[in-house]
C-alpha cells in the first residue's frame, strides 16, 4: 500500500515538477489526473475512428458508435443500473443536473416543494432555483450541524406530500462528508418524491449500485473519475426519464420531424441532443476499467488510510481547525489555520510544489454557515501517498512561519 | 519633490534584485504586507470592497494639491503586500501619471503570476479602479 510507484507511472503528469520540486497533487476533488490509457484512447479515436456516431452507414461511423456505445455499457455496469439504454451521456455533474430540473421541473407546479441542503455545490442548487422560478414551486433546505452532517430530523420534517423533488449530494465536496443517502431515498420514497443524487465526488471513491439505492437520478462527471473533461452521466430510472419531457432539442434526439410536430427517439438519445464529445465518451471507457481493475474497495481503503493519517498529522500544528468533521467522510479535508488567510497558505504552498485548493469550493452556504470566508482544501485520489502527505504538513508548517 | 512614478518603479526593482530565493521575497512581501496600515471596519464599505474569489480588497482615495492619496487593504497578507508596493508606486501622484502608469516593474520583480486575473485575488481590478478613481480627479481638475 505504500509504495504505489506502479499506480503513479500510469498517470504521466504526477512526474511534473513545479516551483523546482516534485508536484503533490490534492486537489482531486477538482478534477482528477487523466491516466496513460485515457491520453493514449483520446488518440487513438482521432487517429483510426473519428467520424460522427449514430448516423452514418460508413465504416468508420459504425466503429465510431460501436465505441460510444461500449462505453454505455461500461458505465452500466459500473453503477448496476437495470438498463443501458437509462445512462445518458452529459457534459458533466453540472449538465445532468440541470437536465433533470429543466425536464422534471416542467411537469411541476406552483406549490409543489423540492428539497435541497445546506451543503450543496452550486450546481445543485441553482438549478432548482431557475426551476422554482418558473413553475412556481418552493425550494426547502436542509440545515447542516456543526460537524458538517445534514440534519436528518429537519430533514423528516421537511418531507411531506407536496415534496416532489430531493436532490442531495452523495458526498461535500467542501466538508468531506459522506450523506446517508439510502436513508434519504427510503424517506422520500415513503413520500413519493423523486431523489436525485449529486455524486459528483463519491464515483470515483465508493461503489455504487442504483439498483440497491433505488435512487431515481444519479450524477457523476467523468474528469473526477480520472476521465475527460467534458463528459458526464445521468443515470435515470426507464419509467421516469420516459414521462420527462426532453431537454434540449436538435438532431439526434428525435424521430420523425416535420416543421410542426416533432416525435421523440426513443432512449438515451431523447436526452443525447446534438453532436456529444464522442471520442471523450470513448477514452472515459479506459478510466472505468482502471477503477474496476483497482477496485473501489481496494481505492476506499488506500484513500481512507490518506484520510485518517493526514487528519491525525493536520491535528498536531497547532491553531489549525478542520472544517467538516463528520465521522463518515472521504477523503476530503477543508481546513483554516488561524490568523492565516487561506489564500496565502495556497499561494506559499504552491511555490513548494503543493497543489491545493483554496476559497469557498462553490459551496457558499456552507462558508456562511461556519461564518468563514473560504478554506483550504486537500482532496486525495488512488495515487496519493503518505509521502506526499508529510510533504504537505512540513509545507504548511513552513508556511505557518513565514505568515505568523 | 516627489519621486516620479518611474523613479519609484526602478528603486523597487534594485530592492528586490536583492533575493536570490522566493522564500526571502516572499517573506519582504509578507512583512509590508504586515506594515501597510489597516483600513478601519467602517471604512470598509460596499462602495470600496473590490471582491476577489480568493482575497478581497478595499480602495479608498483622496485628492490632495492635485495629488492622489491611496488607501488599500486586504484580507490576505500576500495581496496586501502587493498593494503596498502599488501604492508606494502610485500614490502622492499626479491623476495623468497614474492612468499612464505602465507597471512593468511588476514582471521584472518577478510578481507578474500573483497580477493575473486567474488568481482572483481582487489586485487586477484594484489596478483598474486606481486608475479609474486618477480619470475621474483629472476631469474635475
Ligand atoms: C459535489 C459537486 N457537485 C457538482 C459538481 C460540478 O461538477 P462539474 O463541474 O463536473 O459539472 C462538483 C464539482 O466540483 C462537485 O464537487
Amino acid at each position: 500500500m505504500s509504495d504505489n510507484s506502479d499506480i503513479r507511472n500510469m498517470f504521466p503528469i504526477l512526474k511534473s515538477r513545479v516551483n523546482d520540486n516534485d508536484l503533490v497533487y490534492f486537489d482531486n476533488a477538482a478534477t482528477t489526473q487523466k491516466s496513460k490509457e485515457v491520453i493514449k484512447e483520446l488518440e487513438r479515436f482521432y487517429l483510426q475512428e473519428n467520424s460522427n456516431i449514430h448516423r452514418g452507414v460508413h465504416h468508420l461511423s459504425q466503429v465510431a458508435t460501436d465505441s460510444f456505445e461500449l462505453t454505455r455499457k461500461s458505465v452500466k455496469t459500473f453503477i448496476n443500473s437495470k438498463f443501458t439504454h437509462e445512462i445518458i451521456f452529459t457534459k458533466g455533474t453540472t449538465d445532468s443536473i440541470n437536465l433533470v430540473a429543466s425536464s422534471l421541473g416542467r411537469l411541476l407546479k406552483k406549490d409543489d416543494e423540492i428539497i435541497i441542503s445546506e451543503m450543496e455545490h452550486h450546481s445543485n442548487i441553482v438549478p432548482w432555483q431557475l426551476c422554482c422560478e418558473i413553475s412556481g414551486a418552493k425550494l426547502k433546505i436542509v440545515p447542516i450541524n456543526d460537524s458538517g452532517e445534514l440534519d436528518m430530523i429537519i430533514f423528516n420534517e421537511l418531507l411531506n406530500s407536496k415534496t416532489k423533488i430531493v436532490a442531495i449530494t452523495h458526498i461535500s465536496n467542501s466538508l468531506g462528508t459522506i450523506n446517508p443517502i439510502k436513508e434519504i431515498i427510503k424517506l422520500s420514497h415513503e413520500n413519493n418524491a423523486k431523489v436525485l443524487i449529486d455524486g459528483a465526488q463519491s464515483a470515483a471513491h465508493v461503489s455504487i449500485d442504483v439498483q440497491e439505492l433505488d435512487v431515481d437520478f444519479y450524477c457523476f462527471s467523468a474528469h473526477k473519475l480520472y476521465g475527460p473533461t467534458g463528459v458526464g452521466v445521468l443515470y435515470g430510472k426507464e419509467e421516469i426519464l420516459n414521462q420527462m419531457p426532453p431537454y434540449q432539442g436538435g438532431g439526434e434526439m428525435i424521430k420523425e420531424v416535420s416543421l410542426h410536430k416533432t416525435t421523440y427517439a426513443s432512449l438515451p438519445h431523447k436526452f443525447e441532443a446534438g453532436t456529444p464529445n464522442i471520442a471523450g465518451v470513448v477514452a472515459f471507457k479506459k478510466s472505468i476499467d482502471l477503477l474496476e481493475n483497482f477496485g473501489l474497495k481496494t481505492i476506499k481503503e488506500h484513500e481512507d488510510a490518506l484520510l485518517s493519517y493526514a487528519t491525525k498529522e493536520l491535528k498536531k500544528i497547532e491553531g489549525l481547525i478542520i472544517v467538516g468533521t463528520s465521522e463518515n467522510k472521504s477523503g476530503i479535508i477543508s481546513f483554516n489555520i488561524n490568523g492565516i488567510h487561506h489564500y496565502d497558505l495556497g499561494v506559499i504552498l504552491d511555490k513548494m510544489g503543493i497543489a491545493i485548493r483554496t476559497g469557498h469550493h462553490c459551496t457558499q452556504p456552507v462558508m456562511r454557515k461556519f461564518n468563514i470566508p473560504g478554506t483550504a482544501r486537500i482532496s486525495f485520489a488512488y495515487y496519493n501517498t503518505f509521502d506526499e502527505i508529510d510533504r504537505c504538513i512540513k509545507a504548511i508548517n513552513k508556511a505557518k512561519d513565514m505568515l505568523l | 519633490m516627489n519621486m516620479s512614478i518611474n523613479e519609484i518603479e526602478n528603486e523597487i526593482v534594485e530592492e528586490f534584485e536583492m533575493f536570490d530565493n522566493w522564500i526571502d521575497k516572499y517573506e519582504y512581501l509578507i512583512d509590508l504586507g504586515k506594515s501597510l496600515p489597516k483600513i478601519s471596519d467602517s471604512e470598509k464599505t460596499k462602495e470600496n470592497i473590490i471582491t476577489g474569489c480568493q482575497s478581497q480588497v478595499w480602495l479608498n482615495a483622496k485628492e490632495k494639491d492635485r495629488h492622489i492619496i491611496f488607501y488599500a487593504d486586504s484580507d490576505a497578507i500576500m495581496t496586501k503586500g502587493i498593494i503596498a508596493i502599488l501604492i508606494r508606486v502610485l500614490s502622492f501622484q499626479k491623476p495623468k501619471d497614474i492612468i499612464n502608469a505602465k507597471l512593468e516593474f511588476i514582471e521584472k520583480i518577478g510578481l507578474k503570476e500573483q497580477l493575473s486575473p486567474t488568481r482572483a485575488n481582487g489586485l487586477v481590478s484594484m489596478i483598474k479602479k486606481m486608475k479609474i478613481y486618477a480619470l475621474g480627479f483629472e476631469q474635475k481638475l
